[in-house]
């Protein structure tokens, strides 16, 4: 997978003179005694991050942990005062105007938290909006407007102002204008946080939806760890304008690695998370008998050999597994060929889902973890 | 010690000697900036006058209708009958040339003016003192250097108008645009509008309703100030009262009074009803065009929240 943007070291400073402040982190300056000796507050702090093409990576911090900062300098909005961000392979920190404005109508779009809709316009208006400022004539205007309302399942509120639309169909407005420009790149700027958990969730949905038809690059901002979980290919957590932790959700759940991201991970619904992958056995088949190409064949119970035993795939979550489970019947993890990969023992099962300790480790002791 | 009373600074001499060489020395500048606002007031007076009372009562009326509703309309025909009944109606015609040249002067030099404040904050911290310095000094203290400049009549008195009303509509153009969302401004600079595309997609739409409440002040200093040029020659209803109270004429003075102040009336409610629409359009959910014509046809129309505004407004 190639990356489609590539922050490298970047840095944000909120204040008079930010060479100078970037001159004195260079030196070894720390956030603090930058606040204390110019007043300048270091809103991104030599930041590096990948994002991969089509995937959806998700920006996940606290208020004032410089996640929307962060993804306002990808596009430029916020001027970064040091590192690089490049886009395609291309430094887009040295763009001119005119450049930075063509990589805006064309390549980079975005989703605002309050969805910044113009409220005088209409809603096939607001969708066609990026296309009215490339200059696109009104009547193609409108027929690409008109397509994109119907992607977010809309068609029918075209001649309407934004006021009369609910939360969530605003923000399907707010993605059909950004979706419109066909930019490959989307900021989502906490574009599900103002709507209700309901709608939220079904906003999710409809993103991960249109996820597998569009295959966008998504950069998705939110405060909401259950929703970067939800949604991520990929999760860098932030706090005090630093990236502190970067990974596959699973990864990050598994190995907290500091104690400030354990905090987000302690709750979590490890059933929905983790999959037969990530907690089966591969050391001994646990009595299971394979034919030649490596398939189950049979369980060996003590009266004889016995189809009694139940197959997940690799990628099936706890939560399926745990709900077709029966007591005594073993469980064979296969891959997409058939072919067994490992075991599930029940007490296993258990602790994946609890996160007892450590949740299991992948392949040692069959001994019940404490 | 130091004895203040010792000193004097002859400010008042040095303002007189520097008017006067302005004067002297500008006078064909003063004549070209006099020239257009002439021609505009002496287009849109003859225009007034020519037009038959009736039909200005029906157009006027059918604005009032269109932009306020059936209250202001009815106040409006009542007020016009009145104003002819009274004997008034050519001064008031005169006095609303008078106010409508310097509404068409005060938007051409206000909104740009405040639109450039809005975008440099330099060009605000320069103009804003001089707004602060033109809203406190009384109005009557700029006829003077008004009639050393452009002489007396209607036309100084024009001037002296846009120079009263045009500080509320800087103020207002300004004010309007800094207070547009940022996240509009964003979503604006995010798919790459320029900056006049930002200017005409974003800023300038989002701030019209306070643009048009700058509009509403503008108006009435302008009906307050066509009255207080009267001293100066300027005709229309502030001399009908200037005469009145020459001649110990309190009925005559009566008169004009009253025609100002139903004039005034009628344009101030005209134009708030302009800034107020705007704001309701933007502001509440307006049915698209289709559902009120769909609402017309089956005859009933769509409930808008709007309903609810209109009567707290009371129209």
């Amino acid at each position: 997978m190639t990356d489609r943007i590539e922050i490298r070291n970047l840095f944000k400073i909120f204040g008079k003179h930010p060479e100078d402040s970037l001159r004195r982190l260079r030196e070894g300056a720390t956030k603090e005694t930058l606040l204390a000796e110019t007043g300048s507050v270091l809103g991104v702090d030599n930041v590096s991050l990948n994002v991969p093409k089509g995937s959806i990576s998700v920006i996940m911090g606290l208020s004032g942990s410089g996640k929307s900062t962060l993804a306002r300098c990808v596009n430029r909005i916020l001027e970064p005062d040091g590192g690089q961000i490049l886009l395609d392979g291309e430094d887009i920190t040295c763009c001119s105007p005119d450049q930075m404005r063509e990589i805006r109508r064309h390549r980079i779009s975005m989703v605002f938290q309050n969805f910044g809709l113009l409220p005088n316009k209409t809603v096939i208006e607001n969708v066609g909006f990026g296309l009215k400022l490339r200059g696109m004539s009104e009547r193609e205007r409108q027929r690409k407007a008109e397509e994109m309302l119907e992607v977010v399942g809309l068609s029918a509120w075209g001649s309407h102002l934004p006021a009369s639309l609910s939360g969530g169909m605003r923000q399907r407005v707010g993605l059909a204008r950004a979706l419109a420009t066909e930019a490959d790149v989307l900021i989502m700027d906490e574009a599900f946080s103002a709507l209700d958990p309901l709608i939220r969730s079904e906003m999710q949905d409809e993103l991960l939806r249109l996820q597998t038809r569009l295959h966008k690059t998504v950069l998705f901002i939110t405060h909401d760890f259950q929703e970067a979980l939800r949604l991520g290919t990929r999760i860098a957590i932030m706090a005090d304008g630093a990236l502190i932790r970067e990974g596959a959700p699973q990864e990050i759940v598994e190995d907290p690695r500091s104690e400030y991201v354990a905090g987000f991970t302690r709750g979590v619904d490890r059933a929905r998370l983790f999959d037969a992958q990530s907690i089966m056995r591969t050391d001994e088949r646990d009595g299971f008998r394979l034919d030649k190409k490596g398939r189950v064949e049979s369980w060996r119970k003590e009266g004889g050999p016995s189809m009694d035993f139940m197959t997940v795939n690799l990628e099936d979550k706890l939560i399926e597994i745990a709900r077709r489970a029966r007591s005594g019947r073993p469980i064979a993890v296969i891959d997409d060929t058939g072919r067994f990969c490992g075991h599930i023992p029940q007490d296993a099962l258990l602790a994946g889902i609890a996160g007892a300790g450590d949740a299991t480790p992948k392949s040692e002791t069959k001994e019940p973890v404490a | 010690m130091l004895n203040l009373e010792n000193y004097y600074i002859p400010l008042d001499r040095w303002i007189q000697t520097f008017v006067e060489w302005i004067a002297f020395n500008f006078r064909p500048a003063f004549l070209v900036i006099k020239w257009p606002i002439e021609g505009l007031l002496r287009l849109i007076q003859d225009g007034l006058l020519a037009m038959p009372p009736l039909l200005f009562l029906v157009v006027f009326t059918a604005l009032a209708w269109w932009l306020a509703g059936r209250g202001l309309a009815i106040f409006t025909a009542l007020s016009l009958v009145l104003l002819m009944l009274i004997g008034v109606w050519p001064e008031s015609m005169t006095t609303l040339a008078l106010i409508a040249t310097a509404i068409v002067i005060c938007v051409l030099i206000g909104i740009p003016t405040g639109i450039l404040c809005a975008r440099s904050d330099t060009a605000w911290r320069i103009v804003r003192p001089v707004l602060d310095v033109m809203q406190t000094t009384p109005s009557f203290v700029y006829l003077i250097p008004v009639v050393m400049l452009f002489g007396v009549g209607t036309v100084p008195g024009a001037v002296a108008v846009v120079v009263v009303a045009v500080p509320p509509l800087i103020r207002f153009t300004n004010l309007g645009i800094r207070m547009v969302d940022r996240e509009l401004i964003e979503a604006g600079v995010a798919f790459g509008a320029t900056e006049r595309q930002l200017l005409w997609e974003v800023q300038l739409p989002q701030a019209l309703p306070t643009i048009l409440g700058g509009l509403n002040q503008t108006v009435l200093m302008a009906m307050v100030m066509a009255v207080i040029v009267a001293m100066i020659g300027a005709e229309g209803l502030g001399l009908v009262v200037l005469q009145g109270l020459g001649r110990l004429d309190v009925g005559r003075a009566a008169v004009g009074g009253i025609g100002i102040v139903l004039l005034a009336i009628i344009l101030d409610r005209l134009t708030q009803a302009m800034a107020n629409r705007e704001r309701r359009e933007e502001m509440s959910a307006r049915p698209g065009l289709r559902a009120v014509l769909g609402g017309m046809f089956r005859g009933s129309r769509p409930a808008l929240p709007e309903e609810a505004i209109e009567k707290t407004h009371g129209r």
